[in-house]
C-alpha cells in the first residue's frame, strides 16, 4: 500500500488542502467505513473508489470496499432500472421488480456489513437498507446517476428503500427529490495525478497514437465515453458529418464497457455500422483500465466532445479541461457544474449545435486555447479528488452532529 | 515569528447551533513555505520583539462547506419569490456567498445566484440588475438581507404582473443550504507582524471565513480582523480600512493581496519599521 500519498497533492492543490484533510480526518480516526458497490472496474465509480479508500486509510480512516455479486438477471434488471431513471424508454414489469428483490434477499444473506458507516453506490445494492434495523449504522446512499426526471415507478420503488437511508448524495442539483432525509451535493472528481491525467511526454503520446494507427495528420476531434446510447455516439458521428463539410478533420470515438453493462457490444456495433467507409472515423475499443492510453489520446485530441443524451456527472469533461482541452459538451445533467459556456467550454443542446462549434473552435484555436486554459482553473478549484474526499467526510461528520448548521470541530 | 505552545483565549466565540467549542490552539508551529507577500518581505524583517503585543492572540480558524439540496426549485419569479419567503437563512446565505468559493480566482462574478439566474436564464435584465445591484455588505443579518430580496422581487412583480418568463427545462433555480464546518489551524498572532505573515499561509477558506462568514453568519459586528485589530491591538484606523473594504468585489486571493498590503503599509508607516 502506498503510503505519504497525500503528499504528492501538494504540488497541485497547495499544502493548506491537504492539511484541512488532515484535521477533518482526524475526527474520523478509527472509522470503518464501507463503500458498496456493483464493480471493481469500469465506469466512474470504480475509478473513484480505486484512489479514495487509501487516501481515506492514509488520512486515519478505515475505508473498506465490498462489490456485490450478482448475475446476467439482476444486471439486465439494473441496466433497465438505470436507463428507466435517465427516462430513456424502457418496459419495466412487475417481474423485473421481482428479480430485484430476490436478488437483494441473497444479497443480504451474502454481503458482510460491518462499516460505522455503510456507503452505498447507486441503485444496485440500495436494497441492502433493510439490515438497518438488526445492524443500526449510519448508511448513506450515494447516487452517480441523473434522476432528475426518472421514470416513476422506477424511482417509486427505488425510493422506498432510500428513504430509510440516514442520508443520500447527488451529483447536481436538479437531481434533488422530494425526501425527509438530508440530501447533500457532491459532485465527483477526478485525480489529477493518477495515470489516467498527470502529465505525459510528448513521445508516448505519439507513441500511443500510432500503436492505434490515428493519424495526427489533421485536428483530432474525440469523444471518450463507454459505448451506450445515453452517451449518444451516432449524434456525435452526425455532427462529424456535419462539421466535417466545412474543416477538415479527424473522429475518434473511444470506449469501453462496465462489467455490470450488457448493452455495450450491441452499441458499439451500431456504432461501427454508422462510421463504416469513413476513413476519418476511427472507433477504438479499449479495456476500461487504459489509463495512461485515455491519457494520451486526450492529449493528443484537438477537441474533446461529450455529447452526452444524460449524464451524472461527465467525470471524462474534467479529465479534458484538465488537459486545457476545449470542450465541447451537452447541457445536461452534471456537465453544466463543469462548463461555462463560452467561458470555460462550449455547452450545445443539438447535432446542429455541436457541428457549429467544432466548426468555430477550429477556426478561432486561440478562443479554444483560452476554453481550455479557463476550464484546467476551474476543475482545480472545483474537481480534484481532493475535494471529493473533503465532502464526503463531512457528511460523514454531518451525521455526527445531525441538525446543525454550523459544526465547530475541536482543536 | 514564535508560535507558542500556551493555551490563550481565541477571538471567537460559541456560534449558533455549535457543537464543540474551539479553545486556544497548541498545535505546531506552522511551516514556512514560500508566501505570497506582496510589496515586498516586510515583515520577516520587522523583529517581532519590537511590536505592540495583542491583548488577545489572533486564532485563525478556517472553515469548510458541504452543500446541501432542499428539493425546492423555481422555473418563474413567482415561484423564486414563493419559496423566498419560506426557506432558511442557510439558502439565503449559500446563494448570495457560493461563487466566492467556486470561482476564488474570478473576478467580477456574478454578486449572486438569483441575479445570475434571473438575467441569464430568464432574462430579465431590469430585475436583474436590481437584485445584482444589492449591496449584501451593508445587511449585518441573513434576515435582513433575505428581506431585501423579496422586497426587491414583490415590487418589480407589482409592476410586471404578467408575462412571466418561465426557464427552459434542466434550467430551473435550484435551491441549496450549506452547513458550514469550522477547523482549527495552526496559524496564530500577537503582533502585526505575525498577523501578516499568518494572512500569506492560510488557505482561502480561512480567509473567507473570518471576513465573511463570521459577520454575517455567525452575527459577529464586523470581520474578525477588523475586531481584533481594534480590540486587541489598538489598531483603529487600520481596523476602519479593512471594515471599509467591499469584500464581495474582490477574488478571494485578491482580498488576501490587498488586506496584506494595507498592513504592509501600515508597518511601513508610524516609525514600526526602523
Amino acid at each position: 500500500m502506498q503510503t505519504h500519498l497525500l503528499e504528492e497533492y501538494v504540488p497541485v492543490v497547495g499544502k493548506n488542502i491537504i492539511d484541512e484533510l488532515r484535521t477533518i480526518g482526524g475526527k474520523l480516526a478509527g472509522k470503518v467505513v464501507e463503500n458498496i458497490n456493483s464493480t471493481a472496474v469500469g465506469g466512474g465509480v470504480a475509478e473513484i473508489l480505486n484512489r479514495m479508500v487509501p487516501m481515506l486509510k492514509e488520512l486515519g480512516v478505515d475505508a473498506r470496499w465490498e462489490v456485490i455479486k450478482g448475475g446476467a438477471d439482476f444486471y439486465g434488471v439494473t441496466k433497465k432500472f438505470h436507463n428507466a431513471l435517465h427516462s430513456a424508454p424502457e418496459e419495466i414489469t412487475e417481474n423485473d421488480f421481482r428479480i430485484y428483490r430476490e436478488h437483494t434477499e441473497f444479497l443480504l444473506n451474502d454481503t458482510p456489513l460491518y462499516g460505522d458507516y455503510i456507503f452505498v453506490h447507486d441503485p444496485q445494492p440500495a436494497g441492502l437498507i433493510a439490515k438497518k434495523k438488526e445492524i443500526g449504522k449510519h448508511w448513506i446512499w450515494r447516487c452517480h446517476i441523473d434522476v432528475s426526471h426518472p421514470h416513476r415507478d422506477v424511482w417509486g420503488f427505488l425510493k422506498s428503500m432510500v428513504d430509510q437511508y440516514d442520508a443520500t448524495i447527488f451529483s447536481a442539483p436538479q437531481f434533488a427529490q422530494k425526501l425527509a432525509i438530508p440530501q447533500a451535493q457532491i459532485p465527483p472528481s477526478i485525480d489529477p495525478i493518477s495515470d489516467k491525467n498527470k502529465d505525459l511526454p510528448d513521445d508516448y503520446i505519439r507513441s500511443v497514437m500510432d500503436r492505434y494507427s490515428i493519424p495526427l495528420d489533421k485536428p483530432l476531434i474525440t469523444q471518450v465515453s463507454r459505448f451506450d446510447y445515453l452517451k449518444d455516439p451516432i449524434g456525435v458521428i452526425e455532427a462529424f458529418k456535419l462539421a466535417r463539410r466545412y474543416v477538415d478533420c479527424r473522429l475518434l470515438l473511444v470506449g469501453g464497457s462496465a462489467t455490470d453493462d450488457p448493452e455495450g457490444a450491441k452499441v458499439l456495433a451500431d456504432v461501427c455500422e454508422r462510421a463504416q467507409g469513413n476513413p476519418d472515423i476511427h472507433i477504438l475499443e479499449l479495456p476500461p483500465t487504459s489509463n495512461l492510453e485515455i491519457n494520451a489520446i486526450q492529449r493528443a485530441s484537438t477537441i474533446v466532445l461529450q455529447k452526452s443524451i444524460k449524464e451524472g456527472f461527465g467525470l471524462t469533461i474534467s479529465e479534458a479541461l484538465w488537459k486545457k482541452k476545449p470542450v465541447i459538451a451537452s447541457a445536461v445533467g452534471g456537465i453544466p457544474l463543469q462548463i461555462t459556456h463560452k467561458y470555460s467550454g462550449i455547452l450545445t443542446h443539438t447535432i446542429e449545435g455541436t457541428a457549429y462549434w467544432i466548426k468555430q473552435l477550429l477556426q478561432a484555436p486561440e478562443f479554444a486555447q483560452r476554453l481550455g486554459e479557463n476550464g484546467h482553473a476551474h476543475v482545480r478549484e472545483n474537481f480534484l479528488l481532493t475535494r471529493h474526499l473533503r465532502d464526503y467526510m463531512l457528511v460523514f461528520l454531518m451525521l455526527e452532529f445531525p441538525n446543525q448548521d454550523i459544526v465547530r470541530l475541536a482543536a | 515569528m514564535i508560535f507558542r505552545r500556551k493555551r490563550a483565549a481565541g477571538v471567537l466565540g460559541p456560534g449558533r447551533g455549535s457543537a464543540k467549542r474551539t479553545r486556544g490552539s497548541e498545535g505546531k508551529p506552522g511551516p514556512v513555505p514560500g508566501a505570497m507577500m506582496g510589496e515586498g518581505d516586510m515583515s520577516e524583517q520587522i523583529p517581532a520583539a519590537g511590536l505592540p503585543k495583542s491583548r488577545e492572540p489572533f486564532i485563525f480558524n478556517s472553515r469548510l462547506n458541504l452543500t446541501m439540496l432542499t428539493g425546492r426549485s423555481a422555473r418563474d419569479l413567482a415561484e423564486l419569490l414563493e419559496n423566498l419567503k419560506v426557506v432558511p437563512g442557510s439558502v439565503i446565505y449559500n446563494h448570495t456567498h457560493r461563487f466566492l468559493q467556486q470561482h476564488t480566482f474570478l473576478s467580477p462574478e456574478p454578486p449572486n445566484d438569483f441575479a445570475f439566474w434571473v438575467t441569464n436564464t430568464l432574462q430579465e435584465d431590469i430585475l436583474g440588475e436590481k437584485l445584482a445591484a444589492i449591496d449584501v455588505i451593508r445587511y449585518p443579518t441573513i434576515r435582513s438581507l433575505q428581506e431585501k430580496l423579496i422586497e426587491t422581487l414583490e415590487e418589480y412583480l407589482d409592476e410586471h404582473p404578467d408575462n412571466l418568463r418561465t426557464a427552459p427545462p434542466g434550467e430551473e433555480f435550484y435551491f441549496m443550504s450549506s452547513i458550514t464546518f469550522v477547523l482549527p489551524t495552526p496559524y496564530r498572532a500577537e503582533n502585526l507582524a505575525e498577523f501578516v505573515l499568518a494572512l500569506s499561509k492560510v488557505s482561502v477558506h480561512s480567509l473567507y471565513y473570518h471576513m465573511f462568514e463570521s459577520r454575517l453568519r455567525i452575527g459577529r459586528p464586523s470581520n474578525d480582523f477588523s475586531l481584533w485589530l481594534d480590540e486587541s491591538l489598538g489598531e483603529k484606523q487600520l481596523a476602519r480600512q479593512l471594515a471599509s473594504l467591499d469584500p464581495y468585489t474582490h477574488t478571494l486571493e485578491g482580498l488576501r493581496q490587498t488586506v496584506i498590503r494595507l498592513v504592509q503599509r501600515r508597518l511601513r508607516t508610524e516609525a514600526l519599521v526602523p
